[in-house]
């Protein structure tokens, strides 16, 4: 097997036995992005000569005979709406197209800290907006597996670029299923941590009581490595949780037998996922059945109104976390003549934000506005709370739920680009673990038309170790893991 | 359910500081409809006595001691300004001189 279509723990064994050094595991893969990037298009920046001088210097580490960390050495591609010192980082925005961070993001200096190479900045919708990365304000990227179809998003970027085998593992944000989902349509692993697990800081911000940073891999073990690095409490976050982060890579293996499972019904028979998708899903569940779980299924009442309620809430706090883009102090400024100061923060923020992301702002400051706010925002938050109450009374009698990730697979390019209604439908599946907090985590479970097929594990706030032990086992019992796209 | 007026996506518009054209304006406005739609959905639900969640995972209010840490280096934050004189941001004159 070549160096770049190794998992990262393939690979860390082969590094920690000094058989392949850091800077060949980096340099195959920039060899693989020579090949491929021109049909991908997964990154935005990328970082070659930063990243073989700390690949050499992990290298030189080791040869001193220095402990160094399973990941040191395991290149990692990074979505470019994480803050990255002295790095571009767009937000696949033009309002930040030169913007360059002077700090890192905790999870960018963890993965550094961790001895990850850093490969280059990936792709995606503008701001995080967006289920197919083509809201991007520079580059369409393609879905490995069919050159013609989305890789999905807003994380396509990060998605690609691992499915291609560009970078050994990435990071990906996730607010409404930008992990998820694109993890789903890419055959990847794909985890949105429980809110509060992993820190936001240096996380540039689309809704703030919904994002979340989380792996983006090419199998279970690799996802559970990275949530190891990235996890735990951050004096820097004040929302970070101050909540032990158990040994996820660890406590993989466990028997599934006595785990009761909840198929989320409305969430698998609704209307709209796709009747392929449906019955990959209910495959999955008898070969979960065949491992030990019992499966029964769980009422989701209120999962239908997740849309209306994620698509007021949402667009009110981006409004909020996007009005720092004044052109003042960072980003573009208009070089129009303007009449006032006014003029000039009205001017630059049309310029520099994308059609989606204007109206998303637009609709925010509507149902926050006066008048609108009681009927619209509160409600919102009330109708948030029936939503995660329908996951507390599950979890109470279930140790996890399981739904299709996404009701398709991967959509041509250009096809639901249109479609404003269709292209948010793709997250239905996604967006209710966002509104209630809790962790979920989307694994491959076959194909349909071809194209992949992820289920989608959600789970008590906390519970990534129980959904990565569950989603290991499946995996293991399958061979959907090892099958690479033709590229 | 009233649809939203070109008047009150201009308020909007100007609340939000986005200078729209006119065809923007009109698209924003059919969308901004939309909201209603989405509105007129959840309003089938009683929240009677329910709670709002901003938050889904409890959190309170967090505190730490109230020491001086670093800070990032002035000269460093002005590097991203489109104008700056030494380590202020440069912007046209907003208030009249007296």
């Amino acid at each position: 097997m070549e160096l770049h279509e190794m998992t990262a723990w393939e690979l860390a064994g082969y590094l920690h036995n000094g058989e392949v050094s850091a800077e060949e595991a980096v340099q195959a893969c920039y060899d693989r992005i020579e090949g491929v990037e021109d049909r991908v298009r997964a990154f935005l920046t990328l970082t070659p000569e930063a990243a073989l001088e700390h690949a050499r210097e992990i290298d030189e580490l080791r040869a001193s005979g220095e402990h160094l960390p399973a990941t040191a050495g395991i290149p990692i591609a990074q979505k470019d709406l994480l803050c990255t010192d002295s790095i571009a980082t767009t937000c696949a925005s033009k309002i930040l197209e030169n913007f360059v961070p002077p700090y890192n993001a905790t999870v960018i200096q963890r993965c550094h800290d961790a001895g990850m190479i850093m490969i280059g900045k990936t792709n995606m919708d503008e701001f995080a907006m967006g289920s197919s990365t083509e809201n991007s304000a520079f580059q369409i990227t393609a879905n490995p597996w069919d050159l013609q179809c989305v890789p999905g998003g807003s994380s396509g970027g990060s998605a690609a670029a691992v499915a291609a085998d560009e970078a050994t593992t990435a990071l990906g944000s996730d607010t409404g299923g930008s992990i998820r989902q694109p993890a789903s349509l890419c055959g990847l692993v794909g985890i949105k941590p429980t809110y509060g697990r992993v820190s936001r800081y240096g996380l540039i911000a689309y809704a703030s009581s919904l994002d979340q940073i989380g792996p983006l891999c090419k199998d279970v073990r690799d996802a559970a490595l990275l949530m190891s690095v990235i996890s735990g409490h951050d004096p820097l976050d004040a929302t970070s949780a101050e909540v032990a982060v158990p040994d996820y890579t660890g406590t993989l293996g466990r028997d599934l037998h006595g785990l009761k499972g909840g198929i989320a019904h409305e969430l698998l028979y609704g209307e709209g996922i796709d009747p392929a998708v449906r019955d990959t899903i209910e495959q999955a569940v008898k070969q979960l059945g065949s491992l030990g779980v019992e499966f029964e299924e769980v009422a989701m009442p209120h999962a239908e109104y997740s849309l209306p309620c994620y698509y007021i809430i949402a667009p009110a706090e981006c409004s909020s976390n996007l009005a720092r883009y004044d052109g003042v102090r960072y980003g573009h400024r208009t070089a129009q003549p303007t009449a006032d100061i006014y003029d000039l923060f009205a001017k630059s923020r049309a310029e520099g934000f994308g059609p989606e992301v204007r109206l998303r702002i637009i609709k925010g400051t509507y149902v926050l506005s006066a008048g609108y706010y009681d009927a619209y925002y509160l409600k919102a938050l009330k109708v948030r709370t029936l939503i995660k109450s329908d996951f507390d009374k599950a979890f109470a009698d279930h140790d996890f739920l399981i739904c299709p990730t996404s009701p398709t697979v991967a959509f041509k390019i250009g096809e639901k680009a249109n479609d404003p209604l269709a292209m948010k439908l793709a997250d239905i599946c996604t967006i209710p673990v966002n509104l209630a907090g809790i962790p979920a985590l989307s694994v491959p479970c076959g194909f349909a038309d071809g194209l992949p097929v992820g289920m989608q594990l959600m789970g008590a706030p906390f519970s990534e170790d129980l959904l990565l032990q569950v989603a290991y086992a499946y995996e293991q019992s399958t061979d959907w893991h090892s099958r690479r796209p033709a590229l | 359910m009233p649809e939203v007026s070109l008047d009150e996506v201009r308020h909007v518009a100007k609340l939000a500081r986005l200078a729209l054209s006119d065809e923007e304006l009109e698209r924003v406005r059919r969308e901004l409809n939309r909201i209603m739609d989405y509105f007129a959905e959840l309003q089938q639900l009683d929240t009677e006595g329910i709670g709002d969640t901003s938050h889904a995972i409890p959190m309170t209010d967090v505190y730490r001691q109230d020491e001086i840490g670093a800070s990032l280096p002035a000269a460093k934050i002005v590097q991203n300004a489109p104008d700056s004189v030494e380590n202020f941001f440069r912007v046209p004159a907003f208030m009249e001189e007296e």
